[in-house]
């Protein structure tokens, strides 16, 4: 075997160990159920949910408390599999918080409480503008 | 209404397409035509090439009229700019819009193309076939143009008007309705590097297709080594450009951006980020062929690769699949189709050429000893290219996700919740190998090294690099394994390359481009070890609180509320909020919110008083002054053992119509390290505050009594007879008391009036000072003991939210940066100058 042929299959299991490395500790989104099997065996990180904010009858949103010091907040949050689910954010309520339709949260549970260590928010209107400013007619 | 501008526009675009066809089809004449018609061919080409670029050009001109005339009939200047939006920025929204940004690659393309034609006379017209497809490519990107009788859409046209791009109740009544103005530029991208960064950038993409039309044009035309004489000074100059962009990128997001770094291993960024990497391998192994003929099938996958996962960047950004991934991709404009036949189209038939004629490329048959120069650098192009491969594996997990859902499979997979902390540990490792091998290779190039003197050579560098290591982790306090490897691989890749840049300027001054670039990069490695590794959140807030009591755990909070002049201490520094601030436009300095007086114009204000900024005088009472209305500026001042260390202006912009709420950091520049800080939450001044109970003071003249804790003194009470600018009847009664508070850093004053009409009417104008939350009433006069009643509600004082970080050695960083641009800039130089040498022998 040339030495060419050596390097190029470390080269090659290199690679394979690259995506096993990565796609083997890969989250995925998974829902409050799941999310919560996976805290009581232990797996408590990097969990992604997928929601939507808890609105009532007229659309606005309700459940969102923030703390006497402003610098944490908690939501409710739906998830597709329509589960309500406390979730605790330890950052100020970003300004936009309310406007956003999506809410992705990553963290884990702490006994029966969501902790997000990270929230994504999708504004889905934030650069498309949908009505045009008439007024300033 | 301006039609002419836009249909001309459109116009230009249709024609810069089929120009650009017509160029191709021309071209490949010129290659298999007869030969007395041939040059005729190429006539012909370079003529429909002109015409394309011209009508590029044109393209350009018509959209920079209509967004800098403000013709808001039309969608792009209405969803991009704004009548108040300063000159330089207009640059910006020209290409802040996914078409905008396409024209910018095609302009790029159009003037390389000329460039090509008229020095590479050998390789014109293969090269310009390649060129010519991919203007067509993008052309129809922008292309506007509905196909009849199946109804496709091909392309999204810059020059749409409003009324066809939105749909809205006004335009069914009144069809010819203009809006008065725009809904303006995105906050975050008014910023020069903004300017700057796109146009780089997108000259660094536009310059990755050179390299890959050589060696299309090499595999085509059976010139299996000859393509990369004239493609390396190319390769040089695009990954010089297209690194310099990416780092520009990582600046901005350093200054304007809050997640309080420079680069954040967002899908956008590493799609730009794996290219380079591969473009950078593929420089090296082309000159491990220049010197020894191997290498010659890596350097024709790696060019390949470079341009395909351009393309693939392209797509990822602008489909619309990272949606959830990514913060900063473009909105979809349902140009995905496209964009995938786009990279497909050049994947496969690069690949399928590739594979069509890979019997036929020489290859040696040479065996590369360890001792070889050539097996280091291809151990260093290698790990490039694994380290790219890591990146774009969870970057591409969108992709994966949907091709796994066409084979049934619910894959799920999320991108990584910590994207730094998740890429970071991967990337150090190869940050470490590459830095050792680089700085290995070093001293295998200049010097034919062997088993013998192999440790006579590393010796003295390894000595040096671990005295150096010693003193840096021992001044730096670094304990973490990965960071200990790091710091030694960064000093052992300075050490060895100084070493080198000493021997080789002795020689040849011009032969000192790699030593140069890979003496950036390890300045780079140890700037980003430091700056990254070693930041700390001076906000930190280690009080420990419990977020709730339903939780068990109690948190850090790494953000501080801070109320007005109340300072706090935190890491060292004393940290104590001073007000909001406006910045007036062109005038260096920020004024006081207090001392502006508002007009009818959101954009012009009055100054009160005499403005001083750092004890200049910037500004005359009375003066008026324009200011952007959305711009709000947070004084934070940091002090350390009682001296002042920073005074800070993180900044808020609140616009609507763009989402609300942005905030930008303010950094104060040391050369040891910088202090970052921004705004987390703002007070929304929209909300009323909730006053406390009024309570009932009776005081006389001149008598100190306490107002929410800050001393107070009834100065005087004078009859006035004009109460906010209405002049009073001689029947009407009313007094203006003058109340000075003491505040915690200058003293304010307080003039309430009571008023008298009729004779029976009592009103009474409470006085706000709204820095100290105080709002005093004169309730009553009591002539018979001199004494005034005066009410006081009092509310929370005026609070930001912060985050303060710091950053040390953050410059080594932007240091290496230059360092290696100009190592690019000095092998580059070297590499035309061969370049034209072998083409003046030709």
């Amino acid at each position: 075997m040339k030495k060419s042929h050596i390097f190029a299959l470390v080269v090659i299991a290199a690679a394979i160990g690259i995506i096993i490395a990565n796609t083997g500790d890969a989250s995925t989104y998974v829902s409050f159920d799941q999310a919560y099997q996976m805290a009581s065996t232990g797996n408590n990180t990097d969990i992604h949910v997928v929601g939507d904010l808890k609105k009532d009858a007229n659309g606005n949103i309700i459940g969102i408390e923030k703390s006497a010091d402003k610098l944490s907040f908690s939501f409710i949050l739906i998830d597709e599999n329509q589960k309500e689910q406390k979730v605790y954010y330890n950052e100020p309520m970003p300004p936009d918080f309310a406007r956003s339709e999506k809410v992705v949260v990553i963290g884990g549970y702490q006994n029966d409480s969501f902790v997000a260590s990270k929230i994504l928010l999708k504004c889905p209107s934030k650069y498309q503008e949908e009505k045009i400013n008439t007024s300033s007619l | 209404m301006h039609y002419f501008i836009g249909d001309l526009g459109h116009f230009f675009i249709i024609l810069s397409f089929v120009t650009s066809l017509v160029s191709v089809f021309a071209y490949w004449k010129t290659i298999y035509a007869e030969e007395p018609t041939r040059e005729a061919w190429r006539k012909n080409a370079r003529v429909a090439f002109y015409v394309h670029t011209a009508a590029v050009l044109g393209v350009v001109v018509s959209l920079f009229v209509i967004i800098y005339q403000h013709y808001f009939e039309y969608h792009y200047a209405y969803s991009h700019s704004s009548r108040h939006l300063p000159a330089q920025y207009m640059v910006s929204c020209f290409w802040e819009g996914q078409e905008g940004s396409f024209l910018l690659w095609i302009f790029w393309h159009a003037l390389i193309g000329i460039i090509l034609i008229h020095t590479q006379k050998k390789w014109e017209a293969p090269v310009m076939v390649v060129f010519g497809l991919v203007q067509a490519f993008l052309a129809s990107m922008i292309l506007g143009v509905v196909i009849p009788l199946i109804d496709l859409k091909l392309g999204s046209s810059p020059f749409i008007l409003l009324r066809d791009a939105i749909d809205d109740p006004i335009f069914s009544i009144q069809p010819d309705f203009i809006p008065k103005d725009g809904s303006g530029l995105n906050p975050l991208l008014q910023n020069y590097w903004m300017v700057i960064h796109p146009p780089t950038l997108f000259l660094g993409f536009a310059l990755t297709l050179v390299p890959f039309a050589f060696c299309i044009a090499g595999l085509w035309q059976k010139e299996y080594s000859n393509w990369i004489k004239p493609a390396l000074p190319w390769t040089l100059i695009g990954a010089g450009i297209l690194g310099l962009g990416i780092l520009m990128g990582g600046y901005w997001a350093y200054e304007t951006l809050n997640f309080g770094g420079y680069w954040n291993w967002d899908p956008v960024e590493n799609a730009v980020y794996v290219p380079w990497l591969v473009m950078i391998a593929s420089i090296h192994t082309m000159i491990i062929y220049k010197n020894n003929q191997t290498a010659l099938k890596t350097s024709i996958i790696l060019t390949i690769a470079t341009f395909v996962l351009i393309l693939y960047s392209t797509f990822l950004t602008r489909s619309g699949i990272l949606g959830d991934a990514s913060v900063h991709s473009f909105t979809d404009l349902g140009l995905s189709g496209q964009l995938l036949i786009y990279l497909l189209f050049f994947t496969v038939a690069a690949i399928a050429l590739s594979v069509w004629r890979w019997k036929q490329i020489p290859s040696s048959e040479k065996e590369t000893s360890v001792y070889s120069r050539e097996f280091w650098i291809f151990m260093g192009a290698t790990l490039l290219c694994l380290s790219g491969f890591q990146v774009i594996i969870p970057t591409s997990y969108p992709v994966i996700n949907e091709i796994g859902s066409w084979f049934g499979f619910d894959l799920r997979l999320a991108t990584p919740g910590n994207q730094v902390e998740y890429y970071s540990r991967f990337q150090v490792w190869f940050g470490v190998l590459i830095a050792l091998a680089s700085g290995t290779a070093q001293f295998f190039w200049w010097k034919k090294i062997d088993k013998e003197n192999l440790v006579k050579e590393l010796l003295y560098p390894f000595l040096i690099s671990l005295v150096v290591f010693a003193l840096i982790i021992s001044l730096g306090k670094i304990y973490k394994p990965a960071y200990l490897v790091l710091t030694f691989a960064g000093v052992y890749l300075i050490v060895s390359n100084l070493k080198v840049l000493f021997t080789v300027t002795k020689v040849n001054k011009a032969l000192s481009g790699g030593a140069i670039a890979h003496l950036g990069v390890g300045l780079m490695l140890i700037g980003i070890m430091f700056s990254a590794g070693y930041s700390s959140v001076v906000s930190l807030n280690n009080t420990g609180m419990l977020i709730s009591k339903d939780l068990p755990t109690e948190f850090n909070r790494d953000n501080l509320l801070l109320f007005l002049h109340e300072p706090r201490v935190m890491a060292g520094y004393e940290i104590e909020y001073l007000g909001e601030r406006v910045k007036p436009n062109g005038i260096p300095g920020y004024v006081n919110k207090n001392h502006i007086d508002l007009t009818v114009d959101p954009y012009k204000v009055v100054a009160t008083r005499d403005i001083l900024f750092k004890g200049k005088k910037i500004l005359n009472a009375r003066d008026t002054f324009e200011i952007n209305p959305e711009n709000t500026f947070y004084e934070v001042e940091l002090r350390k053992n009682g001296k002042v260390a920073a005074v800070l202006y993180p900044r808020v912009q609140i616009n609507p119509s763009m989402g609300g709420f942005v905030a930008s950091p303010d950094i104060e520049r040391h050369i040891g390290r910088d202090l970052y800080t921004h705004v987390s939450l703002p007070m929304n001044r929209e909300e009323e505050p909730e006053w406390s109970e009024l309570t009932e003071e009776r005081v006389p003249l001149n008598k100190p009594f306490f107002v929410n804790d800050y001393v107070a003194t009834l100065e005087e009470v004078v009859r006035i007879h004009e109460v906010d600018g209405f002049t009073l009847d001689e029947t009407d009664v009313a007094v203006k008391a003058k109340i000075k508070v003491k505040g915690e850093r200058e003293e304010y004053f307080a003039e309430p009036v009571f008023l008298i009409r009729d004779k029976s009417q009592v009103g009474r104008l409470p006085s706000e000072i709204n820095d100290l939350g105080i709002k005093i009433t004169l309730l009553n006069i009591h002539p018979d003991t001199g004494e005034f009643s005066l009410g006081i509600n009092t509310r929370q004082k005026d609070w930001v939210i912060i985050k303060a970080i710091e950053m040390p050695l953050i410059n080594v960083l932007w240091l290496g940066t230059g360092v290696l641009m100009i190592g690019f800039t000095v092998a580059l130089m070297r590499r035309f100058k061969e370049f034209s040498k072998s083409k003046q022998a030709d």
